[in-house]
């Protein structure tokens, strides 16, 4: 890792600290942009690195969501009460409570999705290219369907997570979310950017290029692939806890378990960004956002035929994402050594 | 609860009719499905919203006061130029590239057409109402509706006649031709790129008779479409492309599981159960063949 790098890692470090100060009207949107960020870069795990393109990260993230508030809510008072009372005060957090709420149901929305993961994941990913996409597609699916006919998590009514308590004024809310999912991302980043220095990356990119031969080179591809998979499991379902939080409301196909929505938005975010980068992801998700704040304001309504038109578009002009684009455009930046008589061959084939 | 099946015979023969009539329905849908993906090799996740957007072209006679039986005659009609016109416009850029993108260019145009429909026709649920009566069948103790029977036999008479048509017709011999070899197929002669688009065409006609016979039978409503894309899947995975006995006896075999799940499990669970049984379809597949070191193609 060269200055530059440090100089840049430190600039955004810097600017995400200050962010909340100096545009506090966006907190939300940021925290929820770090939340993107988080979801693309690990879907990116698995659709880039690995080649297993998958709609089912949904389930980790729901299931995070579910699981955070339910521990938040259950360490200290009946949780099925408290989704029969729909909201209603009758209970209330005090502000440690809330805290040491939050926190065990972080640790538990991270660290259960991801023995989820490793457990369905022998039987999942066994399965190849479209097979495994549609299976995943109907996992998220039948969560959402099922955990809206449970009983104790709010069924169809929804479950509404404790309100923040009243300390601090009222931005403190905001800051506290921002700061949670800051560092969400901060940690994804360094854990994602450890794993792709090591051979690990270099295994999961033999899975993807060829499964079969990566197995006949002696590589135990299964082990590699369910580690892949709990890692993303992992960041997904604290991504999910934090995200529940922030919402402050929790339904089982509109927000936990929305294949519609967050299942598409992070395949798209990496795609449009590049497909197995690490920056591509980050820079996809900020561009989508961008582009998903300014549909939903000005196309209030159409936004899903605009989100349908940009699925389709994308994807049919644009697989390589942003980064293969650059990639191609200046190939000496990203390392590449280009043959200059080669390069203008194939320029006027073209 | 789930000892009234045993106990009361009557339900279960109830559910067992019930399920075999919607079979009938998801095998016709499953068809098409096969016919794109062996054609054409792509996986059509907007499938089941073509089925509902059928449905409500039929709805729409109704409003209007024409029968909607007639549906199954229109309907394919104008779906099969809104077939042609999707091929045109984004199908035919995704045939020959990986499978993934088209499941995700197919996801974009479902998010689309749901909420195209959704403007068009509004987020109720609509029933064309047929007005055929019901059949009592022993003593009176297993009703069925007459719309469910007419149904069933109009997706009979339809499958019927497009393996007709596929085996004799000129197109058929070329769709037929271009799913074993397109390579071969095009140096023999045979535009490949028509051969698509009459093949989604017809495909879409086939979800419009579908979806006109769902909105007599059953409801529809613009969120609807997923579900019978999965079902249509599961049925051609079970079933194997090209294999048209294996894609009725599995439609079936899916209705009575669907009508089953819905009586033991309860209705808020059917969705679910379906696409949970899915997922063990797909994994119980993979383990049978990972005994051969095989995977899934």
């Amino acid at each position: 890792m060269n200055k530059n790098s440090w100089i840049l890692y430190l600039g955004i470090l810097v600017f995400g600290l200050v962010a909340p100060f100096i545009f506090p009207a966006f907190k939300v949107q940021l925290s929820i942009l770090c939340v993107l960020i988080v979801l693309a870069t690990t879907w990116n795990i698995q659709g880039g690195e690995m080649g297993y393109n998958t709609f089912g990260n949904i389930l980790f993230y729901g299931l995070g969501m579910y699981l955070c508030a339910s521990v938040q809510v259950g360490m200290f008072f009946p949780l099925a009460e408290w989704t029969e009372s729909g909201g209603e005060k009758t209970f209330v957090h005090t502000p440690s409570q809330f805290f040491q709420g939050m926190a065990a149901g972080l640790v538990v929305a991270a660290v259960v999705p991801t023995i989820v993961a490793g457990l369905i994941g022998y039987a999942i990913l066994g399965l190849r290219g479209h097979y495994f996409a549609i299976c995943t597609l109907g996992l998220g699916v039948a969560a959402g369907e099922i955990s809206g006919g449970i009983e104790i998590i709010g069924a169809g009514q929804g479950f509404t997570t404790p309100p923040f308590p009243n300390i601090g004024g009222l931005e403190a809310r905001g800051e506290f979310f921002y700061f949670l999912s800051f560092g969400a991302l901060v940690l994804t980043f360094i854990a994602v950017r450890a794993i792709y220095t090591t051979r690990f990356r270099l295994i999961l990119n033999a899975i993807r290029d060829n499964e079969d031969k990566a197995e006949a080179m002696g590589i135990e591809t299964m082990k590699y692939k369910i580690t892949g998979w709990m890692i993303s499991a992992f960041f997904c379902g604290l991504a999910g806890g934090i995200m529940g939080g922030l919402v402050g409301y929790i339904d089982s196909t509109d927000v936990a378990f929305d294949g519609r929505e967050m299942g598409v938005f992070m395949v798209l975010m990496a795609i449009l960004g590049g497909k197995g980068t690490l920056w591509g992801p980050i820079i996809g998700a900020t561009l989508f956002h961008f582009f998903k704040e300014g549909f939903w304001t000005f196309f209030l309504g159409w936004q899903y035929v605009a989100l349908g038109v940009l699925i389709v578009v994308i994807v049919i002009y644009f697989p390589e994402g942003l980064m293969g684009w650059l990639r191609e455009k200046y190939p000496e930046r990203f390392g590449e050594v280009v043959d200059e008589a080669d390069r203008k061959a194939q320029v006027e084939l073209k | 609860m789930d000892f009234l099946v045993f106990q009361y015979p009557m339900i279960t023969i109830q559910a067992c009719l019930d399920g075999l009539l919607l079979g009938i329905l998801f095998a016709l849908i499953a068809y098409g499905m096969a016919l794109q993906w062996g054609v054409m090799n792509i996986i059509n996740i907007a499938q089941g919203d073509l089925v509902i957007l059928g449905g409500y072209i039929a709805y729409f006679m109704y409003l209007y006061g024409i029968h909607p039986a007639w549906g199954v005659i229109v309907s394919p009609i104008i779906m099969y130029f809104v077939g042609i016109a999707i091929y045109k416009l984004v199908i035919n850029k995704v045939v020959d590239r990986d499978l993934f993108i088209s499941i995700l260019a197919t996801f974009g145009i479902s998010i689309l057409f749901m909420q195209l429909m959704n403007f068009a026709f509004g987020a109720d649920v609509v029933l064309a109402n047929s007005g055929y009566g019901t059949t009592m069948l022993f003593d009176n103790n297993v009703v069925l509706p007459n719309s469910k029977i007419f149904s069933a036999f109009i997706s009979i008479v339809f499958a019927i006649c497009l393996v007709v048509y596929m085996k004799r017709s000129k197109l058929g011999r070329a769709i037929r031709a271009t799913a074993q070899n397109a390579r071969a197929a095009k140096i023999l002669g045979v535009d490949t790129e028509k051969v698509y688009a009459a093949t989604f065409g017809i495909n879409a006609a086939l979800c419009g008779v579908a979806g006109a016979l769902i909105s007599i039978t059953f409801t529809i409503h613009p969120y609807m479409g997923l579900p019978y894309t999965i079902r249509s899947f599961m049925i051609v995975i079970v079933a194997g492309l090209g294999n048209l006995p294996g894609v009725a006896m599995s439609g079936m075999g899916l209705g009575i599981f669907e009508e089953f799940a819905d009586y033991i499990l309860g209705t808020e669970f059917r969705i679910g159960s379906v696409f949970l049984l899915l997922v063990l379809i797909l994994v119980y597949r993979r383990f049978k063949l990972s005994r051969k070191r095989e995977y899934l193609k």
